[in-house]
């Protein structure tokens, strides 16, 4: 097993299958690529969690209001 | 009957592999299907993300628009002018079963159309385990390109798992 990562190309037309080692530019541009889709999957994960959290308190807020936890439930369907 | 979903290409992983590229894909069908059952080695996140691309083209000339459920939440995202798009899979994270493997489906109607090229995707990502890290996404794309869509390459966050599936169909018209 080799320690540099392989790219595996079909050819669809031949059926012939290449394996090569990713040049030095290909793995640093991987590394760029991945750090760009970790950003984005934690930008899209924290948004989430802002409009959980965001909800959670506007229910509790209902609920200090008086609202019945079905009335509160109904609000958010 | 007609013979309307052919497979063209398949790749099954000897050993683990950082992409995974279907190039020279014939012209002659009406619709592309692809078809992923992939896990990550990377052991330091529950998910990895793919990045995928058309003819090599980085081009800042792809629109998502995606709806995802992870079993608690919803949310909707859009993103317009990128030069690729990811997709979550799963990792080899402790937190994450022992071979278990993410599904993504992407479906390219008229790729050899000389219009931009909408399309769509469906994945999910399951774990079988307590943590979190599960998700099932539903994408709208478009791609604003007029060539012929000949090659897909599908990217790994760090190195797909041996055993990670790749199968490429054609759809005819009957």
């Amino acid at each position: 097993m080799t320690d540099t990562p392989q790219a595996v190309e079909v050819n669809c037309t031949t059926g012939e299958v290449t394996t090569r080692p990713l040049t030095a530019d290909e793995i640093a541009a991987q590394a760029v690529a991945a750090q760009a889709a970790a950003d984005q999957a934690a930008a899209q994960e924290a948004q989430e969690k802002a409009k959980a959290d965001a909800k959670a308190s506007a229910m509790a807020k209902l609920a200090a209001l008086g609202l019945s936890a079905d009335e509160v439930a109904a609000l958010s369907a | 009957m007609a013979s309307t979903y052919t497979l063209i290409s398949s790749q099954v992983l000897a050993s683990s592999a950082s992409s995974v590229t279907f190039s020279a894909i014939p012209a002659t069908y009406t619709d592309l299907v692809l078809r992923c059952s992939i896990r990550d080695t990377n052991t330091g996140a529950l998910i990895g993300s793919t990045t995928v691309t058309f003819n090599a083209d980085t081009s800042a000339i792809y629109s998502v628009t995606k709806l995802i459920g992870n079993g608690s939440t919803a949310s909707s995202s859009r993103q317009s002018g990128v030069a690729s798009w990811s997709e979550n899979y799963n990792g080899s994270n402790a937190g994450v079963t022992t071979n278990t493997f993410s599904s993504i489906e992407i479906y390219i109607p008229n790729y050899t159309s000389t219009t931009s090229k909408s399309f769509s995707q469906f994945a999910a990502t399951e774990n079988n385990a307590a943590s979190s890290g599960t998700e099932i996404d539903a994408w709208a794309h478009l791609y604003r390109n007029t060539s012929a869509i000949s090659s897909i390459e599908i990217a790994a966050y760090a190195n797909f798992q041996t055993a990670s599936s790749f199968y490429l169909y054609g759809i005819s018209n009957a």
